[in-house]
């Protein structure tokens, strides 16, 4: 009763073996060498079976294990794909800030500010530029994983109903023959589901320390910082000259508007007098108070 | 039964007519030797004109088939490196 698998298992991994101790010509290419080494992979597996019925039971609950261990790393990838998103939100909303400082401090006629606040923006773009690569290579990896899911749970089912099929109608050296197709079919897909979830691994994990190392950056505000100055220190000057409110600030752009006349103004003015125009006023209005 | 059955990794499998053999494995053979010769680009040009010769003749295999495939492709974005390595001797291919 053992002898089937055995026979089976040695015509079909015959001439790989001969390859390796050089008796056989060996073959000449990479997809005919990869498809015999799985091939080889699943009848070593079939052959440790001393039940080839068992080796289904024990198959399937592996599949099971895989199944879940690729959702798991779908959830992985989304989640480091969400916080590199976070990430991207701050980095943003510090270029604009830093952008901002940059034309208040022209305005206020410190050129050598903007300048400073202007080169640590740019450093910032590059970093922004880095993440969204990596942000790409994440969401790649996710939809390739949960396209693998997919595959491997169609066929997790197709091979239940198989096993139970085979295990219902044939006897044990029956079921030899009948189980080998299918379970090399699903130990190959296994293989390569396998190695996708451990390189998935691999590039989350990558990327998940340099993630780290741009969240502490960002929380000690030591981004850029390439003139020794501290990030607050651009904020503290521009506050300073402008005696901690934006008086400064007022004056030129009240200067700015009584040498151009803005619209805006006029119509801040003319304002309220019907109720949907009132309602759009706030947009309207300039916003003094707002830094 | 003239058919053969080809699985790019991390893609699936695909159903191919035998008369396309001959062309793919002059290109199989090419990819092998600049494997062993260690010639990057060749390596990368031969895989995709081998990929992209198999999706293009290939027929895709339904996500429920059970089937073994005869021949195996690595994914697009593998290397040299990790293609020597699944093909060395008990390779890295788990389970």
């Amino acid at each position: 009763m053992d002898a089937g698998p055995v026979l089976w298992v040695l015509s079909q991994s015959w001439s790989w073996k001969s390859v390796r101790r050089g008796r056989a010509k060996p073959m000449s290419g990479v997809m005919k060498r990869m498809g015999m080494i799985f091939r080889a992979k699943a009848n070593k597996a079939l052959d440790r079976a001393e039940d080839p019925r068992e080796t289904l039971d024990y198959s399937y609950q592996k599949q099971l294990e895989l199944l879940q261990k690729v959702r798991r790393g779908v959830a992985d990838v989304a989640t480091s794909r969400k916080r590199l998103e976070l990430q991207l939100n701050q980095l943003q909303s510090q270029s604009t800030k830093l952008e901002d400082q940059g034309r208040k401090a022209l305005a206020l006629g410190r050129e050598d500010l903007a300048r400073e606040a202007l080169s640590r923006r740019a450093a910032l773009q590059q970093q922004v530029t880095d993440l969204e690569t990596q942000h790409a290579t994440l969401q790649g990896e996710e939809e390739k994983l949960t396209l693998a899911a997919q595959r491997l749970q169609a066929k997790v089912d197709a091979f239940r109903t198989k096993k139970e099929t085979i295990k219902a109608t044939y006897t044990a050296a029956q079921a030899q023959t009948r189980i080998g197709e299918a379970f090399s079919g699903i130990s190959e897909e296994m293989g390569d589901v396998g190695l996708a979830i451990q390189r998935a691994e691999d590039k989350t994990a990558q990327l998940q320390a340099r993630a780290g190392a741009i969240d502490e950056l960002l929380a000690s505000g030591a981004l850029d910082d390439q003139s020794g100055m501290h990030k607050d220190e651009i904020q503290a000057e521009l506050d300073r000259i402008s005696g901690g409110s934006d008086v400064e600030l007022e004056l030129q752009r009240m200067k700015a508007e009584l040498a151009g006349g803005p619209s805006s103004q006029q119509q801040a003015i003319e304002g309220g007098t019907g109720e949907g125009q009132s309602q759009q006023q706030p947009t309207d209005t300039p916003r003094f108070d707002k830094q | 039964m003239g058919d053969r059955i080809v699985r790019i990794m991390g893609e699936g499998q695909v159903r191919l007519a035998e008369s396309h053999l001959t062309e793919l494995n002059k290109l199989d053979d090419e990819l092998l030797r600049e494997m062993e010769n260690g010639d990057g680009p060749g390596f990368r040009r031969t895989l995709h004109a081998l990929l992209t010769k198999v999706r293009e003749l290939g027929a895709p295999l339904p996500d429920d088939s059970l089937e073994p495939s005869d021949l195996i492709l690595p994914s697009p974005d593998a290397t040299l490196e990790e293609v020597r390595e699944l093909l060395s001797d008990d390779g890295l291919i788990p389970g």
